[in-house]
């Protein structure tokens, strides 16, 4: 029975969304409540998918029963549990936020349905085992993330979410090119399958499907050279919004999706060893993000550029590929997407109470807006890594492990990145908050409740966050997922025994 | 393997259109191209020289090579994706014409990567 928990995953947000959709026009408190419900169900659901992998093992789900290597079916390992955890969770505390922000925008309804629907979309997209069902998935998260862009329609909004629309439909062309490919190959869309019988030789076409899932997952996630959509996009969605894209939308459509291939899939990269391309990449993210930020006034477009940066450390501790690095590369995308959406919805309810985004006109609000000032002032010093927040430990931990493992170059940038990132959200808290002289701003609104709350329970992961390193928390959360990764192409083979029942 | 390449160089065309051009609408042209020779590679990677429809009679002989008829089914949701997709891109085309009178990107252009 407990099986039943990943179709739900994946079908309430879906009905949700379409209640949310048709009904939201006969009652205006119902796109609210919906929102707050389904998500709440989810992040308990994502909660309780933790205690089931790490209690009873993996677990699989045959979609309308067919078993597995020729039906659909839905996986749950703790790599999965993590991703659940991370997307949930963000999205309760966003839908929270959201019932008091987006009162400014006509249509709650299309919101919440969009909103929901991209959730949906990415908790398949975490879920599936399947080759097809992923592309299927990752593509009704992408949509619903191009009109939730627009959704402010104004000029650039739309011009932002064309660019998006654009550059990620092509990223998903790449990325169903190699699936075909892989498809002409193994004659099976079953991703243990296709890994069996890829890791019996016969991979002749697998170093051009990887360059191709490199492209397109990484157009995704916004890998350095694939990047230019960003910081166009993620800044001109509502602040709620752009907390899912950069919080969670990158990570799960991006960075789950690559590894999950890469490691499990086509084995390319083994547990254990370095894969350079993911190592290239991950340093000049790092590096191009952080140093593209620093020129940066428009405090949401400074934080777009810190999201490439970020996820370039990801990228460089899971492409180092000992257990430590990978580990630490999964605790850093899980700590990255409660700072960043942090930040994100700290920076709308600075654009809410002051009406700009520029920081040198909201100098001085720091007095004004004690919680909101406060809640920047720990989600910086998160992501710039200074102890003892969450941010601190994960890249210590990604430093240790790049030392360790003999990568002292990659260590060397990214401390570098961490400096320029402290140097990045000093000129924030300096200009933005403390600025003395800037008294124009004399009108404040108020924030609302439910926005402030949302932001003190972000604020009290982040400083709480390094706990989940204590051990009997990490062989909980932490370690399932980086086993995951280190089971190679081996680790799926639990979807064609049945897992755990 | 002579169609596998016409596809590839079809793809290859749709991407260089949408890189390239300076309108809109000749960039979700563009994509669009793309998206068909996807679709067209995806159908071909099913097709078996001289196969015959994959039904199985009552009699139960093989009737020679049967085509492969999954790629046909899931060619069925990519192209429901596309449509998804070409339509959304094409209505912010529309609302962005809206606002600036032209579909030229040059004179859109006010946000910079």
């Amino acid at each position: 029975m407990t099986q039943t928990l990943m179709p739900l995953m994946i079908a309430v947000p879906l009905g949700g969304a379409f209640l949310c959709a048709i009904m939201g026009k006969r009652s205006r408190a119902l796109p609210d409540a919906m929102g707050f419900l389904v998500t709440l169900l989810a992040a308990a659901g994502a909660v309780w998918s933790v205690r089931l992998v790490a209690f009873e093992g993996p677990l699989v789900y045959t979609m309308g029963g067919w078993p597995a290597p020729e039906g659909i079916v839905l996986s749950l390992d703790g790599l999965t549990a993590l991703m659940l955890v991370t997307v949930n969770l963000v999205a309760f505390l966003v839908a929270i936020y959201a019932r008091g922000y987006m009162e400014r925008y006509t249509s709650k309804r299309l919101f919440y349905g969009l909103f929901l629907l991209m959730l949906a979309g990415m908790n398949g997209v975490v879920l599936t085992g399947d080759m097809f069902n992923l592309f299927v998935f990752l593509e009704i998260a992408s949509v619903a993330s191009y009109a939730l862009v627009a959704f402010g329609t104004g000029k650039h909004e739309l011009e932002a979410a064309f660019k998006y629309g654009v550059m990620g439909t092509i990223a998903s062309l790449f990325i169903l090119l190699g699936i075909i490919l892989l498809y002409a190959r193994t004659s099976t869309l079953n991703m243990a399958d296709m890994a069996s019988q890829l890791a019996d030789g016969g991979g002749d076409v697998v170093p051009l499907v990887t360059g191709l899932f490199l492209a397109g997952f990484g157009l995704k996630a916004a890998l350095v050279p694939f990047h230019a959509w960003l910081p166009d996009a993620h800044p001109s969605a509502p602040a709620p919004i752009s907390a899912m894209l950069s919080g969670v939308l990158i990570k799960s459509l991006g960075v789950y999706a690559l590894v999950r291939v890469l490691f499990n899939v086509l084995g390319v990269a083994v547990p254990g060893e370095a894969f350079t391309p993911l190592i290239v990449l991950g340093i000049l993210s790092m590096m191009v993000g952080v140093v593209l930020a620093l020129g940066q006034w428009d405090m949401k477009r400074l934080l777009a550029y810190h999201s490439i940066s970020q996820i370039g450390y990801v990228i460089l501790a899971i492409g180092i590929g000992t257990p430590l690095a990978v580990l630490a590369g999964l605790f850093h995308l899980f700590n990255h997407s409660i700072f960043k959406s942090l930040l994100f919805l700290d920076s709308g309810a600075l654009e809410h109470a002051t009406g700009t985004r520029d920081l040198r006109r909201m100098a001085g609000v720091g007095r004004k807006l004690p919680v909101t000032s406060g809640s920047t002032l720990i989600a910086s010093m998160s992501i710039a890594g200074i102890p003892p927040f969450n941010g601190f430990w994960s890249k210590l931990l990604i430093i240790v492990a790049a030392v360790r493992a003999g990568h002292s170059w990659s260590a060397f940038w990214a401390v570098l990145a961490s400096i320029l990132t402290l140097a990045s959200f000093t000129k924030v808290l300096r200009y933005g908050f403390q600025g003395g002289a800037g008294n124009r701003l004399r009108q404040l609104a108020a924030v609302p409740l439910s926005m402030k709350v949302v932001l003190v329970l972000f604020a009290v992961i982040c400083i709480g966050g390094g706990l989940l390193l204590l051990p009997s928390l990490r062989d909980l959360f932490l370690g399932p997922a980086a086993d995951a990764l280190a089971g190679g192409t081996r680790q799926l083979g639990f979807v064609l025994t049945g897992g755990a029942s | 393997m002579t169609a596998y390449i016409l596809c590839l160089i079809l793809f290859s065309l749709g991407i260089y259109c949408a890189v390239s051009k300076r309108n809109l609408i000749k960039i979700i042209v563009g994509v669009a191209i793309a998206e068909y020779a996807v679709n067209l590679m995806f159908v071909l990677v099913g097709y078996r020289i001289g196969g015959v429809p994959p039904i199985f009679v009552a009699s139960g002989e093989a009737q020679g090579a049967m085509v492969d008829p999954l790629p046909h089914a899931l060619v069925l949701t990519s192209i429901v994706i596309g449509l998804a997709t070409t339509a959304l891109l094409a209505a912010i085309a529309m609302r962005i014409y809206r606002k600036y009178g032209t579909y030229d990107v040059n004179e859109i252009r006010e946000l910079r990567g």
